[in-house]
């Protein structure tokens, strides 16, 4: 029998979603529509606040070199200079963006998905095998999520430059698999999702604990879309470490490239080429949340159904 | 019959079965986490001495405490360590409580357009840390911004980047770029409010705000005191948006934060030092979580 929520939360993952259509038509809560309209004025303000800058960045990029500062900053301008804004950008010095880009694409889509693996391996291991030392593990990691990464950068910097793999593209990587927030989540979800019972018929059926592992991560699936969007992120917008690590030009990914730019103030690359830079550096980060957010609620409604 | 002989070898099974799963991330933990810290640990009690006019080289001598004395007898790291104070005991209560404020809007009854607000609430976390700050440094730049432009045309002098305006232009891109961010996770731990109790609350005379405020609240509590403990400790580590805003901001110190002042004391080979002031920072950001831990929970009996 398939069970299907009213869901109103297909993009958080929560747990227990209760009823809400009752709730609102309750007869004890209704409101004045005056107070309905003094919300709605709340909402929509913090909306402008929060969607302004955004907009003047899009704006922005469709604007010919020299009109974006000039004119109404949150406004087109005269022309529409989208097109050649992005040619100029991937054009500029030799045409380093697309280098950058490439190379933010390496270190997030390659560490995210390698730190998704190992974290979820461990958080499952620590989830469902009783073996000593097990809570010790999980104390120390959970100890690291409150670390902060920048905090933890210069002691890396240091090591790495001790042992010589500074300005190579593993120590910016061999810190980007690393996720102790992701042995967190996975070995919460991992207790609640994957039944004993299940391990249990594996060893009967004498598969290997691999194999077992392997039936499980389908029931894992929506905590490992997290751990990599998140560790994703993390690693598309990390700008201290890359910058400390990173001499090289070639190897550095978008954002110490972009900050390096900005620092020109416009010559000899223009205001327009770091703001279009800014823009198409967005959009991957954009492209992963709505196509995984998508992937994330059908592994929720496939959760639901079980 | 003693437990211990039926428990041993089962425990000693357990552990053959989860180390090829363990150990993988265990190695590489040690690798990124603990051996850097050791590493910073033991660093941070040596020095560098160099002899006579530096021609004679330099030598590495154990210091004992001296770089420690040296980070509390620093003006510039204790500047820092008070900037990023004073910037989190403004930012971080406005953050969150606009971020409570809002999760409990499209929570409730009263709005309408849930689903737009809630994206576009969210709209900013797309664009975090330095791409966010590389924007707000372009709306903050004095002669270009259209902001100042706009004020500049109704014949009202605004600057982001003097000194004084400094601390709140940082806080302003901070409260930008993480509000929704925590707005959403006080509307997911809003979501398992079980929908009887808000019930129940109304037939006793309990509703709208007061039943927000005395009900939804207390219950959500454990959320809340994550994102604060998180707020804290992300403002301790302030980096990206002050050595983003030097380019339009040239009077903002290089030691602005104390990542920027241990920073500084790395690019002048200064490495003993530059490790003492992390091992420091990294205290002081395990003592702050944890008073604020106790606090709230003080605070819940």
């Amino acid at each position: 029998m398939t069970v299907t929520l009213p869901s109103p939360t297909r993009n958080e993952p929560v747990a227990g979603v209760p009823n809400r259509r009752r709730r609102r038509a309750h007869p004890l809560t209704t409101v004045s529509p005056a107070s309905r309209l003094f919300v709605l004025a709340v909402m929509i303000l913090f909306a402008v606040y929060f969607l302004l800058p955004v907009w003047w960045l899009v704006v922005s990029v469709t604007k010919g070199s020299g009109e974006i500062f000039s004119g109404n900053g949150f406004w087109f301008g005269e022309s529409f200079a989208f097109v050649e804004n992005i040619k100029t950008l991937f054009q500029a010095q030799g045409g380093v963006y697309s280098r950058w880009l490439l190379n933010s694409l390496l270190y997030a889509v390659g560490g995210g998905i390698v730190s998704t693996l190992l974290a979820s391996m461990c958080g499952y291991a620590l989830a469902k095998f009783r073996f000593p030392g097990r809570e010790a593990v999980f104390g120390t990691v959970l100890a690291a999520v409150l670390l902060p990464a920048p905090v933890l950068a210069i002691p890396l910097y240091l090591v790495f430059s001790a042992t010589g793999i500074i300005n190579t593209f593993w120590a910016v990587f061999i810190p980007s698999i690393v996720s102790p927030f992701g042995v967190y989540l996975s070995r919460i979800y991992a207790a609640s999702s994957i039944p004993d019972a299940l391990i249990e018929a594996g060893r009967i059926d004498g598969a290997g604990e691999m194999r077992i592992f392997g039936m499980g991560v389908r029931l894992m699936a929506p905590a490992m879309v997290t751990i990599f969007l998140f560790q994703f992120v993390a690693i598309w917008t990390n700008f201290l470490l890359p910058s400390l690590m990173l001499a090289d030009s070639s190897l550095q990914p978008v954002t110490v490239g972009l900050v390096g730019w900005r620092e020109m103030q416009g010559n000899p690359i223009s205001y327009t080429t770091v703001v279009t830079g800014a823009f198409v550096s967005v959009v991957p980060v954009v492209a992963m949340f709505l196509s995984l957010q998508s992937f994330w609620s059908k592994g929720l409604a496939a959760g639901a159904v079980k | 019959m003693s437990p211990l002989t039926i428990q041993r070898p089962s425990r000693r099974r357990e552990l053959r079965r989860a180390a090829p799963f363990v150990l993988p991330f265990l190695l590489l933990f040690v690798v990124v986490y603990l051996v850097p810290t050791g590493y910073s640990v033991v660093q941070s009690f040596f020095a560098v001495k160099r002899s006579g006019l530096g021609l004679g080289g330099a030598e590495t001598v154990f210091a004992g405490l001296g770089n420690y004395v040296r980070v509390f007898q620093d003006g510039d790291f204790i500047a820092s360590v008070g900037r990023v104070t004073f910037i989190g005991v403004i930012q971080v209560p406005v953050m969150l409580g606009i971020a409570l404020v809002l999760a409990l809007l499209i929570d409730s009854s009263v709005s309408t357009g849930r689903k737009f607000f809630r994206v576009a609430y969210f709209v900013p976390y797309g664009l975090p840390g330095v791409i966010a700050a590389l924007v707000w440094s372009f709306l903050y730049a004095p002669s270009l911004s259209p902001i100042t432009g706009f004020f500049a045309s109704i014949g009202v002098d605004v600057s982001f980047v003097t000194d004084g305006a400094l601390p709140f232009s940082i806080a302003n891109i901070l409260t930008w770029a993480w509000t929704g961010y925590n707005t959403i996770l006080i509307f997911a731990a809003l979501q398992a409010v079980p929908a009887e109790t808000m019930e129940a609350a109304a037939i006793d005379g309990c509703s709208g705000w007061k039943a927000a405020l005395l009900i939804k609240v207390p219950l959500i509590r454990p959320a809340l005191l994550l994102t604060l403990v998180f707020s804290v400790i992300g403002t301790f580590q302030l980096y990206n948006e002050p050595v983003t805003m030097k380019s339009v901001a040239p009077n903002l110190p290089s030691t602005y934060t104390p990542i920027m002042a241990a920073l500084r004391s790395l690019s002048g080979n200064d490495f003993n030092y530059a490790a003492a002031q992390s091992v420091v920072l990294g205290a002081l950001i395990c003592v702050v979580s944890v008073l604020v831990f106790r606090a709230s929970a003080r605070r819940v009996d």
